[in-house]
């Protein structure tokens, strides 16, 4: 790790005093900088918290938010809600994962884009939904698919 | 400043921008707005107004709840009532600037209602809305009016002025006055909330700590975002209400991690609030403080449960315990804890300056007051609504929702979420309440309602919810950790078309296993939609099972696509859209599929044009077409 990534971290986790209490916030502030959880910031992590790493990794695999490997430049979360569920979403995730050539939870090998499932985003009236970064795209359908993707390329 | 000097200031500021002689404008900025496009509505009212000289107040407001008809931009021209507009896009609120604001036409063509005395100008009153009209808006009674992100318009709305009267009272009143309300945990419980104040009050331990549950995880369901986003200071409030009541400057707000604009505006609000001494030390100059500490969830559905969000907050895994001991006597840090939702507290500050009889004068013998719901799936008007408790089920869905599109069958309406069940038909005039929709076999839950209609597949939808459950379980009770996946492995079976004669009951057997093993509310409710599911819609079940055939034409391994050939003209698009590349034809030709290939995207169905109308879908069926393309005209 260079020492910039190291001086990053500490600066980043320089405000978290406390005990076990500040664990999740300061994984969130990692992740929030870096878009994962560098290997390399768990140790300082778990120095902040004083927990052992096995504390620190416990606990961020425990939660869905936090990321072990670096994301797309792209991020493209599917919404799986109920509403979007019956609206079919499913198909949706199926004509990405072909568009795309890779698993939800996978990054494209040229880093551009990740695919992720999400559990409602709350935009229920829209569904099906799917959100690529922040901007949200509504009634969506598989033949939609391609275009928003074409957006981004 | 004491309260009347908080509150004549704030009166002011909110007349100032009513009574103003400049135009006051309203954009719904909550997700679902922003989601419909809100945004770009927003500049370019900015850029007309600017462009056009015109001078006028602009606020952000909260959801309203017609989400359907976002974005939603209110109207207010000196001196006359203020005008809703909806599915407002960039150019027709720039039309709207021209035609309204210099011109002085309303365009009742393009609103939605006003919200004067009677009708104004062939605009209908706001609330004569069929969607609005059976509402009762208490805990959402700010969403869509006041710029959450003002704390005055919130106190000229009557804000903190439950706060205000309830350090006049002693705690134990302030208790009885919620007791006499009746208010029950919203959060789907629905233990009453005075008993919960009352004996966190009275546990010996200290500290004590107050909490709200904002980790709304349900999939469909978007209620306490939407108060969070709109009034975020009638959670406050509630919160400070009831840490005077349970004795204690401790609060924490434990938000979900998906709601970045609802911390967002929270953390606007407790900055507000306490600049102005509503929260902090020493509240309106009395001995009383109180603190409030936003801690962001991270993705674990689980955590809803009260035990689970302590942990979590802890900064622990969020696996829930045994109890007892209840939370109020050792919740977090092992300390009491009196934890409530966030509709819950949305609703204590109108009781407290309103008076627990009149919120008793809403609902039902033993559900009292108003229950938000968000209203979603296959539902003319999906959105955000809160009724009296006691409604029943078939007004919701048809008064209020419109009824399903394209006028189709209703077939069921999930309540509850991933714990809930499906409620058929037969049950539409079941009341909406705590106990009638237990014993009708779903729950209230949080207030998820969603429709299906006939192309909504039950087993589908089973599956669904187990895998939701499955994926979601802490893993630390064995019937819900081993359970969940089996029944999953089945139901995935049985929608592959691969269910066997005794899955029925190995579905209800195991389900039973898992409810009566499983500690907290994820295990022993999770089997509950297939259990309502098989109860209801049995012969659904057998079809998959015995005719492998899915009736809704939803399981994928059970329905084939055909080009029909008297009515394919030989366009070609469908060749063209098909992702995998799996029809064969050409100009002039009937087109065909390979079935061997098809993967059941349903692309070519969709883009087939509709004056052909030539692809179709079924199930358990075969229909005879060309093995090879053939010229158009030749069958």
């Amino acid at each position: 790790m260079s020492t910039d990534t190291r001086e990053q971290i500490r600066e980043i986790l320089a405000p978290f005093k406390g005990r076990q209490v500040v664990l999740i916030p300061a994984l969130q502030a990692i992740q929030g900088k870096f878009g994962y959880l560098p290997q390399e910031a768990m140790e300082e992590i778990g120095r902040v918290a004083g927990v052992s790493q096995n504390v620190v990794y416990g606990v961020a695999s425990f939660y869905s938010q936090f990321r072990f490997i670096k994301p797309g430049e792209h991020m493209i979360k599917v919404c799986l809600g109920t509403a979007c569920h019956v609206r079919g979403a499913d198909s949706l995730v199926e004509s990405l994962e072909r568009e795309l050539h890779i698993a939800p939870g996978k990054t494209t090998t040229d880093g551009k884009f990740s695919l992720e499932e999400v559990r409602c985003f709350g935009s229920c009236a829209l569904a099906p939904v799917i959100v690529v970064d922040e901007q949200v795209y509504g009634n969506v359908t598989t033949a939609k698919t391609k275009d928003i993707l074409d957006k981004f390329n | 400043m004491n309260f009347e000097e908080l509150r004549n200031k704030a009166v002011k500021e909110w007349r100032g921008l009513w009574e103003s002689d400049k135009p006051l404008i309203l954009v719904g900025l909550a997700t679902c707005g922003i989601a419909a496009g809100a945004n770009s509505v927003l500049k370019a009212i900015e850029n007309e107004l600017k462009r056009r000289g015109i001078q006028a107040n602009i606020i952000p407001v909260g959801c309203i709840g017609l989400c359907y008809l976002e974005p939603i931009v209110d109207i207010v021209r000196p001196g006359h009532p203020r005008i809703s507009y909806c599915q407002v896009t960039p150019e027709k609120a720039i039309q709207l600037i021209e035609d309204y604001l210099v011109n002085d036409n309303p365009r009742p063509d393009l609103a939605l209602g006003n919200f004067g005395e009677g009708s104004f100008a062939g605009i209908p009153n706001f609330y004569e809305h069929p969607m609005l009209k059976p509402q009762v808006r208490i805990a959402t009674r700010n969403c869509g009016h006041i710029n959450p992100e003002d704390i005055n318009h919130y106190i000229a709305k009557d804000g903190y002025d439950g706060l205000h009267r309830a350090l006049a009272m002693q705690p134990e009143d302030v208790i009885k006055v919620v007791e006499k309300s009746g208010l029950r945990g919203r959060g789907g419980a629905g233990f009453p909330t005075s008993k919960k104040w009352e004996e966190a009050r009275h546990s010996k331990a200290t500290p004590k700590f107050v909490v709200c549950n904002a980790d709304e995880g349900d999939p469909g369901a978007f209620m306490d975002r939407s108060v969070l986003e709109g009034d975020p200071h009638s959670v406050l409030e509630g919160m400070s209400i009831a840490g005077y009541a349970v004795g204690t400057p401790n609060g924490y707000i434990y938000v979900r991690a998906e709601y970045p604009l609802a911390v967002k505006r929270l953390q606007i609000a407790i900055g507000q609030a306490k600049e102005v001494g509503l929260l902090g030390e020493n509240i309106l100059g009395t001995d009383f403080s109180f603190n409030v500490n936003i801690m962001q969830g991270a993705g674990a559905f689980v955590c809803g449960e009260g035990s689970a969000l302590m942990y979590s907050i802890e900064g622990k895994r969020g696996m829930p315990r045994v109890r007892p001991p209840r939370s109020v006597a050792s919740g977090l840090w092992g300390l009491p804890t009196s934890l409530n939702n966030v509709e819950t507290f949305a609703n204590v500050p109108t009781i407290i300056t309103r008076g627990g009889d009149w919120y008793a004068g809403y609902g039902t013998e033993t559900s009292k007051g108003t229950k938000t719901f968000a209203l979603t799936g296959k539902i003319e008007r999906p959105g955000l609504i809160e009724v009296p408790m006691g409604i029943n089920l078939r007004q919701i869905i048809y008064e209020i929702g419109g009824g399903i599109p394209k006028e189709k069958p209703f077939k069921a309406i999930q309540t509850g979420g991933p714990s809930g069940g499906c409620l058929p038909y037969t049950l539409l005039d079941t009341s909406v309440d705590f106990e009638t929709l237990t014993k009708a076999g779903s729950i209230m839950g949080s207030g998820g309602m969603v429709v299906m209609d006939e192309d909504t597949c039950m087993v589908d939808v089973a599956r669904y919810f187990v895998e939701f459950c499955r994926d979601e379980s802490c893993g630390k009770c064995v019937p819900c950790r081993e359970g969940l996946p089996l029944m999953s492995d089945i139901l995935e079976r049985i929608t592959r078309g691969e269910g066997e004669a005794d899955d029925i009951q190995k579905l209800l057997d195991i389900g039973e296993t898992i409810k009566n093993g499983s500690l907290c509310g994820l295990g022993t409710s999770a089997p509950n939609p297939v259990l309502s599911s098989i109860k209801y819609f049995r012969p659904e079940w057998e079809a998959h099972i015995i005719e492998k055939k899915c009736p809704a034409l939803v399981c994928k391994a059970l329905i084939t696509f055909y080009i029909l050939p008297d009515k394919c003209a030989g366009c070609g698009i469908c060749a063209r859209s098909c992702p995998v590349e799996v029809i064969s034809g050409g100009k002039r030709l009937i087109h065909v599929i390979d079935q061997e290939k098809c993967i059941k995207c349903a692309t070519c169905l969709e883009k087939c044009p509709e004056r052909f109308s030539a692809v179709v879908k079924v199930t358990g069926e075969h229909i005879n077409v060309p093995k090879e393309p053939i010229p158009v005209g030749t069958t």
